[in-house]
């Protein structure tokens, strides 16, 4: 069991800044996210987007702005549960929660702050009517342990970074790969669709553009995926097939922890980003209230709100009165 | 005035006669969530995502595709020839009368 102070649900800019205030009025925190590296939507959505209403920044890119965040978090030395999905908060008689994620991993503290921005990021599933049958028996929508795959023949579909890296990784693994996108456009890095185009050239991959994967079959596992193309159907014995389609964000497990909902987002009470659950509170792009607005700088604020109460929840007769850290300085854990 | 006039149809088939000022730099996914449509905008607007996706009605507001926008809706699901999405059609006066339909949402 992990246990701190206060257990950040989403590791995105508002998260990250909630550890920085927590920290100067010497509280600790452990985060938890979904995806596998910091950073949320920043990191996950548009890293080389710039923001431009970052005060002080006239711009800044997205994932400049996260590492600037993680290097303000630092001195405080958050701790980080990454690419496990936050799936339950149980109440102990103590009055403590327990958050448990999709791993099974246990944080235990007084305070939770769901900092989920949009919700988890979910892979994006391509419309087959018997997909679900074969997920985990040859269909993958991420790429987990891929020695396992190296030698083998399969096929990947979508027009993104994550497909076109991992068809170049596989076919350079002496994998044979078919890769397939709808049209012959690809948003991924114009560096890998070059080395996809070469290595079909060099007969390492087969390039379908213009086609989709439309029927699947196979008796336990699969076994074959029929491919629509502008020349017929074209079918490939494999077993294993990638829809890496991208992801996008559900708001998931949130939806049951008994809170309140309204407009796919939690409501909160505006003095401290409070949750109807005592001791839960919401900032960021996850929560609502009257006059709400989706900015990363409304969420700084919330989340600095919070802690406050946060503070007195955790030393209930404990004085303390906000420090400007012009007076002294930043002072972070051992 | 600079307002225009367009028309929205809903996922439940509603058609939305819809006010839209076109000297705000505004977009048509924003104009849908200013009026509350069920229009989502989760990238914000950057065409990374595609639940802002509609289709054009009359021909001569189709205008066109990106290639932001071509490669995301190569990505998407439920493309139609007149697809677009939402947050890259800029609301000027030449979409004065134009009409689009929300598509569905992604599952």
């Amino acid at each position: 069991m992990i246990k701190t102070d206060i257990v950040i649900i989403g590791a995105g800019p508002v998260g990250l800044f909630a550890v920085f205030e927590a920290g100067l009025m010497k509280l600790r925190c452990h985060l938890i996210d979904a995806i596998p590296q910091a950073g949320g939507q920043l990191s996950e959505i548009y890293p080389k987007k710039p923001i431009y209403d970052i005060p002080g920044y006239p711009t800044v890119l997205a994932g400049e702005l996260v590492d600037k965040l993680m290097e303000q978090a630092a001195p405080f030395k958050p701790g980080f549960t990454l690419g496990e999905r936050a799936e339950t908060i149980d109440e102990l008689p103590n009055g403590n929660f327990v958050v448990t994620t999709s791993q099974g991993t246990k944080h235990e503290a007084p305070v939770v702050m769901i900092a989920g921005g949009l919700g988890s990021f979910e892979p994006r599933k391509p419309i087959i009517e018997n997909l679900l049958d074969f997920e985990q028996k040859g269909v993958n929508y991420i790429v987990k342990d891929p020695d396992q795959y190296q030698g083998k023949e399969m096929v990947i579909s979508g027009g993104g970074d994550s497909a076109l890296d991992w068809a170049v990784y596989f076919a350079e693994k002496d994998s044979f790969v078919h890769l397939v996108h709808r049209s012959d456009r690809f948003r991924a890095h114009k560096d890998s669709v070059t080395k996809a185009y070469e290595l079909a050239k060099q007969g390492k991959l087969k390039l379908y553009t213009f086609a989709e994967v439309k029927q699947l079959e196979g008796k336990q596992q699969l076994e074959k995926v029929i491919l629509e193309t502008k020349d017929g159907t074209v079918p490939i014995k494999t077993e294993l097939w990638f829809p890496l389609f991208g992801l996008s964000p559900k708001l998931g497990p949130i939806a049951d922890w008994g809170l309140e909902i309204e407009k796919n987002a939690i409501a909160v009470d505006t003095f401290d980003y409070q949750t109807n659950r005592s001791g839960i509170f919401a900032i960021g792009d996850v929560n609502t209230y009257p006059g709400k607005l989706k900015l990363i700088l409304c969420g700084f604020h919330e989340a600095t709100l919070a802690v406050q109460s946060a503070y007195k929840r955790i030393n209930p007769d404990k004085k303390f009165t906000l420090k400007y850290t012009t007076v002294q300085g930043v002072q972070g854990f051992d | 005035m600079s307002d225009i006039n367009i028309t929205v149809i809903d996922r439940e088939g509603v058609s939305h006669k819809l006010i839209a000022p076109s000297d705000m730099n505004m977009n048509l996914m924003e104009v849908c969530k200013s009026y509350e449509l069920p229009v989502e905008g989760i990238c914000g607007g950057m065409a990374m995502c595609a639940s802002c996706q509609v289709y054009v009605h009359t021909n001569n507001h189709f205008g066109e595709r990106n290639d932001d926008e071509e490669a995301m809706l190569d990505d998407a699901y439920n493309v139609k020839p007149n697809s677009r999405l939402g947050c890259q059609i800029s609301i000027t006066t030449e979409l004065e009368g134009a009409e689009f339909e929300l598509a569905p949402e992604e599952p």
